[in-house]
């Protein structure tokens, strides 16, 4: 049996008829059609599925889409600013901080929580706020210096 | 199958009553779904937004924290980081950043999970259950609470509404410690809490030591306040090690064996009562012991 729900993402309202069930990251994918937000192990290990509920972190594969009615979720796709890139993609971009990029949006997400509620973290606050995020590529080297970069300002 | 969210308590208890089943964070309930462990319950009640289960008030005889509470709450609360230190070293080792802030309290003691992360600490600080129905409530001890892995022994109506934690004395300190094998999203291969109070001498007047992840739910070391009575500290570390050892019945799996358990247990127990008793002391330790001091897995 589904069930028709509102969801409010990146500031826009959806309508969509689910069984309540499915998780967010699904919703968001297939029903919605923002395909930015990437699904990893589906276990909430890699962070791939990152999004933010009301502002904080959250792995969306491991949240019913049903609890979040009445939040504000952001996805990638809601971060971009009417003048292009956030900060962090650019950084991230300026840095080498993407290969594969399949991490990346979920990385992004954490860091634009841990930024937004600490502008000037150190280097441990940074790690410790991705913490809940994997990428196979990099060895976060690039990653960090991308945040450590974004929060300077530089 | 439904869904509702509960918009007040006496509504989810109501649910409950019919046959709901409760679900917070979800970060046990849905990755156990998706995990394919059990299929998510057919009909769910959502308390993740009653306010009255947010609070956290502190007072003369002690502190109750509503089951809502949210680990990244509990890691900063100041209250809790002076007060109860213990919790707030286990609240900050849990999942990652993003479990932390929907996982709550409430939902980790209900889980019952052996390898629980705030069992131990609340079982050393003495802790208390508030459990609700629509028959009424009940206060439950912790070591009557869990039975096994994954059980305990409310009744599938009731609802854990608050945890509920005498003031610790003048000279009081606790603390957490855990083997691990990565700095997030880790489960504990061994765990140890450990409370002490100290006379003015230095030398420990009480005491409780509680271990995680080395038996079917969390135990606590028996007479480990009596055991250390008289002791200095350092004296006391070496006989709550080996008491710790002695008293745990791990499993082994792919975490660790039996013996390897056995014995890190013990070296989990001697941290946790050397770090409570310099807390005790007046040391500052920060949150959690385990970065502070060194344990576990480094940069």
């Amino acid at each position: 049996m589904t069930e028709a729900i509102t969801l409010s993402v990146n500031g826009m309202d959806y309508t969509v008829d689910i069984d309540m069930g499915r998780n967010l990251l699904s919703v968001l994918r297939t029903e919605i059609g923002l395909t930015g937000t990437k699904e990893g192990c589906d276990d909430s290990e890699c962070g791939a599925c990152m999004v933010l509920l009301d502002g904080q972190p959250v792995n969306s594969c491991s949240y019913l889409a049903m609890q979040a009615q009445g939040r504000s979720v952001t996805t990638i796709e809601g971060i971009i600013s009417a003048d292009g890139l956030d900060a962090l993609q650019q950084s991230l971009l300026e840095e080498g901080g993407v290969q594969c990029g399949f991490c990346t949006p979920g990385m992004i997400m954490s860091a634009r929580a841990l930024l937004d509620h600490n502008p000037s973290p150190t280097k441990e606050e940074i790690r410790i706020g991705l913490s809940g995020n994997l990428c196979r590529c990099t060895g976060y080297t690039k990653i960090l210096a991308a945040v450590v970069r974004t929060a300077s300002g530089d | 199958m439904s869904f509702i969210i509960a918009g007040s308590i006496n509504e989810a208890l109501a649910a409950l009553a019919a046959g709901a089943r409760p679900i917070a964070g979800g970060t046990d309930l849905v990755v156990g779904a998706r995990q394919g462990k059990a299929h998510l319950p057919p009909s769910l009640v959502a308390i993740d937004r009653l306010d009255e289960l947010d609070h956290i008030e502190s007072g003369e005889h002690g502190i109750r924290i509503g089951a809502m509470v949210t680990h990244s709450r509990l890691m900063t609360e100041p209250t809790i980081v002076s007060g109860y230190s213990a919790l707030a070293d286990a609240a900050a080792l849990v999942g990652s950043p993003s479990t932390r802030n929907i996982g709550t309290l409430g939902g980790n003691i209900m889980n019952a999970s052996p390898a629980m992360d705030t069992g131990a600490p609340l079982m050393v600080l003495g802790a208390v259950v508030q459990l609700r129905s629509t028959a009424g409530s009940r206060a439950v001890e912790l070591s009557d609470l869990w039975t096994g892995p994954g059980q305990t022994s409310a009744t599938a109506d009731e609802l854990c509404v608050a945890i509920e934690i005498p003031s610790c004395p003048a000279r009081s300190g606790s603390a957490y410690v855990r083997l691990e094998y990565r700095r997030a999203m880790e489960i504990a291969v061994v765990g140890a809490a450990a409370s002490v109070t100290l006379a003015d001498d230095g030398t420990i007047v009480d005491g409780a030591v509680a271990l995680t992840a080395v038996a079917p739910t969390i135990i606590e070391v028996d007479n480990a306040g009596t055991s250390m009575t008289g002791l200095l500290p350092d004296a006391a570390a070496p006989v709550i090690a080996s008491a710790a050892s002695d008293v745990a019945r791990p499993i082994s799996d792919l975490r660790g064996s039996e013996s390897y358990r056995r014995h890190t247990v013990g070296v989990m127990a001697a941290r946790a009562v050397d770090a409570a008793a310099r807390r005790a002391a007046g040391e500052e330790i920060g949150v959690p012991v385990n970065r502070a001091i060194g344990v576990g897995a480094s940069l």
